[in-house]
């Protein structure tokens, strides 16, 4: 018997269709963004959340009472649910914007998210998504929801312990020159980094079983939110093209050339 | 198959009515189970999945090229399938596709099952074939003519542990399936088999064996039964092939020395083995084709960017016109291979008559298979040649495709039998 004092986890995951991390990206003539009309998938840190949602539950079992998806997007969106539900969440939420919308802003998410989080009836107690989405790489909604709802978070996780019991997680994120372990409480955000985990391939039987979990469309309106965007994008231009290096035959003729790309020795 | 394939031709009042107005052909193609179109449906291009199908296929092809690729080498140079594999396909729910839920299987469609093989293919088309073989020739034929009991018994073995094989051919029985010349004498609830079996796919590794066999010979094919063996029942392997392509996936000689069969395995009853075979060969086809399309669509993939990556002359050898129109063919060709496969899959699935279609897919499949694996070396050039880069193992792959589950010729036939029923 489990004490009734218990919370159960209600867990919340966040997740964008960005462009196939395999797409080769081009920028669009007019210089005010790249060509959209291309694969789609996943934001492949948006997976890795996932996956740490689902693995949570497999050790935890019956101690994580839900896991929602969420996401912001066309009605192409909705596929992306749908893979997040046949890696194993139970349930998304679909906030629906026109094709033709512009994409939604870091602050703008995390205030939708935040009202996601406030309409939630049994409330969230944590919320786990990428650290940063691979289209535009602003890596910021996680630390905006943290701050906006007054919670904890932990960013760039590498590794996540939760104990429901206490109330508390054990989060190791990768920093410069180590690992560093933070104990938080819940509620609680934390933002995924590549080494959290490795996640799954939706098995077949779980796609099927995708299909019949439900998905609620809403929209930005329905959560009292505006998404317009508050930045301006002046100019997206390509990175220079690589040009091949040289080769030289000993140290002296490296350290000449050095000298000639004005590279000094640092005087100590 | 040639008997068989004769005899599926359908009078030429069916034929005529297969070539109803292409609208309504298409109408219900993206609907799974759909029954015939109707008029008030409206048709949609012949390349449209449904969710739970793109997902799928986004799936395979991440766990064929993240899983599988970094053994195919490696297997191709073993010629053994790696155990791993075969478990990762069962965790996948890839080898129980069509089983039903209640049965430990994934309970998806037929077409479902046709775009994991060609995605398998495009990666490994040896792990291809051993999924085709077990999903649409041994499952497919115990929910299809298994009692309840078999079903229950045999089908959550074959969705979630135990490889399946299906052994028709053999040394003097090829083309000509129902001159086999396994036998079967009844003794008291068992049957005894002698006989061998040849060609025969998964064999190696295979748990359960679909075997046809003659219980009498005097009432020539109708004698012909299909009877569920174990391993352990005594099957022996009597030689492994060693073969050119699909190097991985075990073919097998059998020999069956007084072997012990319970009578209640029997499958669809006495005497009904030859229709069986027919049937099961017919929607079998269009996974070979599904196999041919994706091993050309994993030939073409390799060796394109390749030839945008070589520069010759100063520039890529790909933007030379004499490369880019061989390439443009190949994906005129690719795209006919995946509309005649898709199609017939999906006629299969609505459960209209497909086996003209079928042979259409499976016969051009296996063509371009050979045609853009061939031209994908040349492409590549002395790269492409070696066996390091893997795209020469295409088109040695690619040759089986011209010979197993109906040879060329006999899809010919078949196709001929339509035209002659027609217009003869």
């Amino acid at each position: 018997m489990r004490p009734s004092a218990v919370r159960l986890l209600n867990i919340l995951v966040p997740v964008k269709r960005t462009v196939d991390y395999a797409v080769k990206i081009r920028v669009n003539p007019d210089q005010k963004g790249v060509d959209l009309n291309v694969k789609h998938s996943m934001n492949p840190f948006d997976e890795i959340a996932v996956e740490e949602a689902v693995r949570l539950r497999e050790k935890l079992k019956d101690e994580v009472k839900s896991i929602k998806v969420v996401t912001i997007g066309p009605p192409k969106a909705a596929e992306t649910l749908r893979t997040a539900l046949a890696i194993g969440a139970d349930s998304g939420i679909h906030i629906e914007i026109p094709e033709s919308a512009p994409a939604p802003e870091p602050l703008g998410v995390a205030k939708a998210l935040r009202a996601i989080i406030e309409r939630e009836k049994d409330g969230v107690d944590l919320v786990i998504m990428g650290k940063q989405a691979i289209d535009d790489d602003a890596g910021q909604t996680g630390q905006m929801l943290a701050g906006l709802m007054d919670w904890a978070q932990a960013t760039f996780a590498s590794k996540l312990v939760v104990d429901p019991k206490s109330k508390e997680a054990e989060v190791t994120r990768e920093v410069d020159g180590g690992l560093q372990e933070l104990k938080c409480r819940l509620p609680l955000v934390v933002t995924t980094d590549l080494r959290l985990n490795e996640p799954r391939y939706a098995s077949l039987p779980n796609i099927m079983k995708a299909k019949k979990k439900p998905i609620q469309k809403i929209t930005p309106a329905d959560l009292g939110v505006d998404l317009k965007p508050i930045l301006e994008t002046i100019k997206v231009t390509e990175p220079p093209k690589r040009v091949g290096g040289g080769k030289v035959e000993n140290v002296d003729q490296l350290i000449a050339k050095l000298k000639e790309a004005g590279i000094t020795p640092v005087k100590s | 198959m040639l008997r068989s394939a004769v005899r599926i031709a359908k009078p030429a009042s069916a034929v005529l009515r297969q070539r109803a107005p292409v609208a309504s052909r298409a109408a219900t193609r993206h609907f799974s189970r759909s029954a015939v179109a109707s008029s008030d449906v409206r048709p949609a291009s012949l390349d449209v999945f449904t969710e739970e199908e793109q997902m799928l296929r986004e799936s395979v092809r991440r766990f064929a090229e993240d899983v599988v690729g970094p053994k195919v080498r490696e297997m191709d140079e073993k010629e053994m399938m790696d155990p791993e594999i075969i478990k990762a396909l069962f965790e996948q729910g890839l080898m129980g596709i069509e089983i039903s839920a209640d049965h430990g299987g994934s309970e998806s469609s037929f077409t479902s099952a046709i775009i994991a093989i060609e995605e398998l293919a495009r990666v490994d088309p040896s792990v291809s074939v051993m999924c085709d073989v077990h999903n649409t020739l041994v499952n497919t034929v115990i929910r299809t003519h298994g009692t309840q009991e078999q079903k229950d018994k045999w089908l959550p073995l074959l969705a979630q542990s135990s490889l399946g094989s299906f052994c028709l051919s053999e040394p003097a029985s090829g083309s000509d399936a129902f001159a086999l010349q396994t036998r079967a004498k009844k003794d008291g609830d068992h049957w005894i088999l002698n006989g061998t079996k040849m060609w025969i796919t998964n064999s190696y590794e295979a748990d359960i064996f679909l075997i046809f066999a003659n219980v009498d010979p005097s009432k020539g094919y109708k004698g012909i039964t299909c009877f569920l063996a174990t391993k352990d029942m005594g099957i022996k392997i009597a030689k492994k092939e060693q073969k050119l392509g699909i190097r991985a996936s075990s073919t097998c000689s059998l020999a069956f020395d007084d072997l012990r069969i319970p009578a209640e395995n029997i499958i669809g009853g006495e005497g009904k083995g030859y229709k069986i075979a027919i049937e099961i060969l017919n929607e079998g086809r269009i996974g070979i084709a599904a196999q041919m399309l994706g091993l050309a669509q994993g030939a073409f993939d390799k060796a394109v960017p390749y030839t945008f990556q070589r520069s010759q002359f100063g520039k890529p050898v790909g933007t030379f016109q004499g490369m880019a129109f061989q390439q443009a063919q190949a994906a005129v060709e690719l795209e006919a291979a995946r509309l005649l496969t898709y199609n017939a899959a999906r006629r299969k699935e609505e459960g209209r008559d497909f086996v003209r279609e079928a042979a259409i897919a499976k016969y051009y499949a296996s063509q371009v298979a050979q045609k853009v694996s061939g031209a994908a070396i040349e492409w590549a050039g002395g790269v492409g040649f070696t066996r390091e880069t893997g795209i020469e193992k295409y088109w040695r792959d690619s040759k089986i495709g011209a010979i197993y589950e109906g040879t060329s010729n006999i899809q010919l036939q078949t196709i001929a039998k339509f035209i002659q029923k027609q217009y003869s």
